[in-house]
This record gives structure tokens, C-alpha cells and sequence, in this order.
């Protein structure tokens, strides 16, 4: 079993913490001039995504988690699993609905995604930063409207629902950002 | 920080602070930062360098965590009052307040009391326009002030109920109460201390004397103090301790407790052991972070940004 010390803490290092695997988003080495040093950090879950708070006893060791991101490209979903591949190898994995999550609104065959791998099984899947979808529905255009501050959903090819400008027409390609879910523009603009 | 703002900086306070002590006709000293003893202090881990000239021989050499021994043997000799500007080396204390190398300033003062120390560290802040005014509290008071612990009679049980009540998720921690301490203080308190005034705390309990006198009252108290600006700590001082033997004795413990903690042996600094037997004079003495110093007068806020090139890019 792999163990890191409270020394070698650093951010992005995978650790096992309650049986799950763990992400250290924040290090903080606190050491009175005399006395006991600790290890303050903060822990993202990587089944959960959530980020907890702890305080490890500086020369503490924890387990380390066999947690690898790769990416691999997108096949298809059979309603239960999302396949992947990796261009390389052409290996694929299987994801479930947990794994997968709020990402699957975004996931448009062949596009590459990071795909979180613990011992070998995909625990969280990240779509492309920018994916380029058609829209399937949303209210007609109001011609000549090339600036307007409102808006209006569309809905895209994955299912997803995004804020788009009025002039938008079904059918058209758009540019979106999965972080922040927003229309950034039509695809042909670019 | 520019290079160029930060090497103005630096010589800067360090000008300022040659005078004050020129005034106070303090003399400025320089000893070595090598020596075949090392510190025993079960908590800082020192630099070791091989000086040996052939591959029989195996010379270790200890490079120092504060000038605080050698400064000892020159009071010992009758230097009177003595101060030095120096590196110190301490490995793995590296993050946002700690180099592995770092600088000191440590200056003893024969004749006077920690307070009166302290009161002369409030002196120097003034000159340095840090602040007008300082306040003082004891270990004791502040933890009844922001805890409603007494530090006299806390069981260690009411120790780790005050850390969970502020829900502080602690890893490793045994049942000793200086640890729980530790972490009260540096999670809870430490970030509310001095922020409108720089703050002393002073008297802490015996078992975290380290080289400070102690003095009996209904309980042991160590004359030991801290200074604290804007959440940092910045000093540490001493009314120190006169006897030789209190000397050997803290030294033995310590290294015991290193063995406990399967650290490694230190030898012991037989050589002020031996200069400590013509006697300490009654003096006080602190150690004071420059480099956090700077970053409080530049108001930087991660120590590598106060410095010429830090530990990852030296």
C-alpha cells in the first residue's frame, strides 16, 4: 500500500480519506516556533465532490489513492452506462449515472473527455471545457435583434438547456461552456 | 514585490535596527553557524553537513536553528549585551509563513527583565513605525478570554471537546495537552491576535519552557513570551534560565522525547554546558523573524514574495 507523508502534501495529490478517494485542493503548513507543526488542508471527495476541512499532525502518513485522469473520447450511452474510449489504446470503459452525473448533458459522441479513473474504474467524467451542439428547440428568431440583454432557453442535441440571444434559430450550431453552462457564441463565428 | 523594492526594503530595516542598538550600546555579534552539537528541541528538524575531508571519516556538522548557544558562551565569557543578524536553517518548514532558511534577529540583554524586554521590542516597533502601542496578555488570560479554558486544569477531554465544538477535524493527535493546546491556539485564536495593536503574549505553561525560566507559583510558570502582528507570530523571547544544570537537564529530555519519536539522537552542547558553568548573568534575550517582519511593513502576504529568490528558486 502506497502512503504519502504530511511532508510531501501538495495540491492535485490523491489521497484516501474515509474510504473514498480524495483530491488535496489547499496545503497549509501552520508550526509554532515551538511546538507541534500540523498540516491544515483541504480535501475534495472525488465520488462526491465535496471539499472538506482537516488538520493532519505534521509526520502523519495516509494512504495514497490510485487515482489517474485520462482522456478518452466519447462512444455512446445505453441508457445505464456511458462507453468511452481511449484513442490510443482503444480500450474501453463503461461509466454509470454517478460517475457521469451532471456532465451527460454535454457529452456529444466522439468529443474528448477527462475521465477520472480509481483503480481503473471511472468515478467522474468532465466534458470538453467548450462543446459545439445544435439546438433542437427554442422559440423563433427576432430578426435584427443582434445585441439584446435578454434571451431566451434553447435546448441542445445532448438534452441540455442553455440561455441563448433571441436572434438564435433551431438548427443552428452554438458554441457553449460547460464550466459556467453559458452561450458563448455561434459555432460558424469562430 | 519587484527584486529591486525588496533588497531596498531589507536594507532599509536593517539600518534602522543597527541604530537602535548602536544607541542602546548593544554590540553586534557574529558566531558560527556550524557546530559539532546540534538543537534537541523534538520539533525542529536541523540541516546536517558532512565536513569530513577523507570517506573514513564521518564529520557531521549541525548548522544552527537560532545563534541562541553560541550567544550564550559569549554572554557566559562577559560579553554583556550582544545581538546578531543571521540565517537560520530548519528543514521541512516550508508554506506561505516558512523558508527552510530563514533570517533572525536575536539579541540578549543582560540586567533586564522580559518585560523590560519586551517593553524595548515595543520600542524598536515604534521606531520602525509599525505601532505606537503594544498590549500584553498572559497564556492563561487569553485562552479564558477566547475559550473559557483554564490552561491550569483543562482535562484533555475538555481540550478535544473545544476543538470539536468549533468543528475542527484533527488526524493524529494524542493525549498530550500541549499538542491540544497547539492546535486551539494556531486554528482558533492565532488569527485574531494583533491585528489592531501588536500583541505579547507572555507566561506560557511550564511544559512548553523550553530554555525560558520557570517560576513557582500555586502552579509552574515559564517566563517565556511571543510577539504576535496581524495574526503572526513574530518573536519569541526568554527571561532565560541561569543554571548549567537546568540546561543539561531540558537538553536529555528532549532527546528522549526525539528517541520516542523515532528521531534521531542530537548531541549536546557540552560546550556551553561547560562555558554555562562560570554562569549565565540575569539577562533576557528573543528571537524575531525578519523575514515576517518585512512582510508585515511591506504588507506581503506569502514569505516568498519577500525575498530575493525563495527555497523553490534558489
Amino acid at each position: 500500500m502506497a502512503t504519502y507523508s504530511t511532508n510531501e502534501f501538495k495540491s492535485g495529490m490523491k489521497i484516501m480519506q474515509d474510504g473514498d478517494p480524495c483530491s488535496i485542493v489547499e496545503n497549509e503548513f501552520v508550526k509554532p516556533g515551538k511546538g507541534q507543526a500540523f498540516n491544515r488542508v483541504k480535501i475534495r471527495n472525488l465520488k462526491t465532490g465535496r471539499v472538506v476541512e482537516r488538520t493532519f499532525k505534521s509526520g502523519e502518513s495516509v494512504e495514497a489513492a490510485d487515482v489517474m485522469d485520462t482522456d478518452m473520447q466519447y462512444l455512446y450511452t445505453d441508457g445505464e452506462f456511458w462507453n468511452f474510449m481511449d484513442a490510443e489504446t482503444f480500450e474501453q470503459v463503461a461509466a454509470d449515472g454517478k460517475a457521469v452525473a451532471d456532465s451527460a448533458k454535454w457529452l456529444k459522441e466522439q468529443d474528448t473527455c477527462t475521465i477520472t479513473l480509481w483503480n481503473g474504474v471511472p468515478i467522474s467524467v468532465t466534458p470538453p471545457n467548450f462543446v459545439t451542439l445544435q439546438i433542437t428547440e427554442t422559440d423563433p428568431g427576432v430578426r435584427g435583434d443582434t445585441a439584446s440583454g435578454g434571451g431566451k432557453p434553447a435546448t441542445l442535441e445532448t438534452g441540455a438547456v442553455v440561455r441563448v440571444p433571441l436572434f438564435i434559430e433551431i438548427g443552428e450550431i452554438i458554441k457553449v461552456d460547460t464550466r459556467s453552462g453559458e452561450y458563448v457564441g455561434r459555432a460558424k463565428d469562430e | 514585490m519587484s527584486v529591486q523594492n525588496v533588497i531596498l526594503r531589507r536594507a532599509e530595516l536593517y539600518s534602522v535596527i543597527r541604530e537602535f542598538f548602536s544607541e542602546r550600546k548593544v554590540l553586534e555579534v557574529e558566531t558560527p553557524v556550524f557546530s559539532k552539537s546540534g538543537n534537541t528541541d523534538p520539533f525542529i528538524q536541523s540541516l546536517t553537513a558532512n565536513f569530513s575531508i577523507s570517506a573514513d571519516i564521518n564529520e557531521i556538522h549541525y548548522a544552527q536553528t537560532s545563534p541562541e548557544f553560541a550567544m550564550k558562551r559569549l554572554l557566559a565569557n562577559g560579553s554583556g549585551s550582544i545581538y546578531q543578524i543571521c540565517k537560520v536553517f530548519r528543514i521541512g518548514e516550508i508554506g506561505r509563513l516558512h523558508n527552510p532558511e530563514f533570517s533572525m534577529l536575536e539579541w540578549y540583554r543582560v540586567g533586564l527583565s522580559y518585560h523590560e524586554l519586551m517593553d524595548e521590542i515595543a520600542a524598536l516597533l515604534k521606531v520602525l513605525e509599525v505601532s505606537e502601542k503594544s498590549q500584553r496578555i498572559s497564556y492563561k488570560d487569553l485562552f479564558y478570554q477566547y475559550l473559557e479554558i483554564n490552561v491550569c486544569n483543562a482535562s484533555i477531554d475538555q481540550l478535544k471537546n473545544c476543538a470539536a465544538k468549533f468543528k475542527i477535524d484533527a488526524i493524529g493527535l494524542g493525549d498530550n495537552h500541549d499538542e491540544w493546546l497547539n492546535l486551539l491556539l494556531s486554528h482558533l485564536i492565532e488569527p485574531k491576535l494583533g491585528v489592531d495593536y501588536p500583541l505579547f503574549i507572555y507566561d506560557y505553561p511550564a511544559s512548553q519552557a523550553a530554555l525560558a525560566n520557570v517560576r513557582q507559583e500555586s502552579y509552574p510558570i515559564a517566563e517565556r513570551f511571543e510577539l504576535y502582528l496581524n495574526g503572526i507570530e513574530i518573536a519569541n523571547g526568554y527571561q532565560e534560565l541561569m543554571e548549567g544544570e537546568g540546561y543539561r537537564e531540558r537538553f536529555c529530555l528532549e532527546n528522549e522525547k526525539r528517541l520516542s519519536q523515532n528521531m534521531d539522537e542530537i548531541p549536546i552542547q557540552n560546550n556551553l554546558l561547560e562555558d554555562l558553568q562560570k554562569g549565565l548573568p540575569y539577562c533576557s534575550g528573543v528571537a524575531l523573524g525578519l523575514d515576517r517582519l518585512l512582510m508585515y511593513l511591506c504588507d506581503v502576504h506569502e514569505i516568498k514574495n519577500i525575498l530575493t529568490f525563495d527555497f523553490s528558486n534558489s
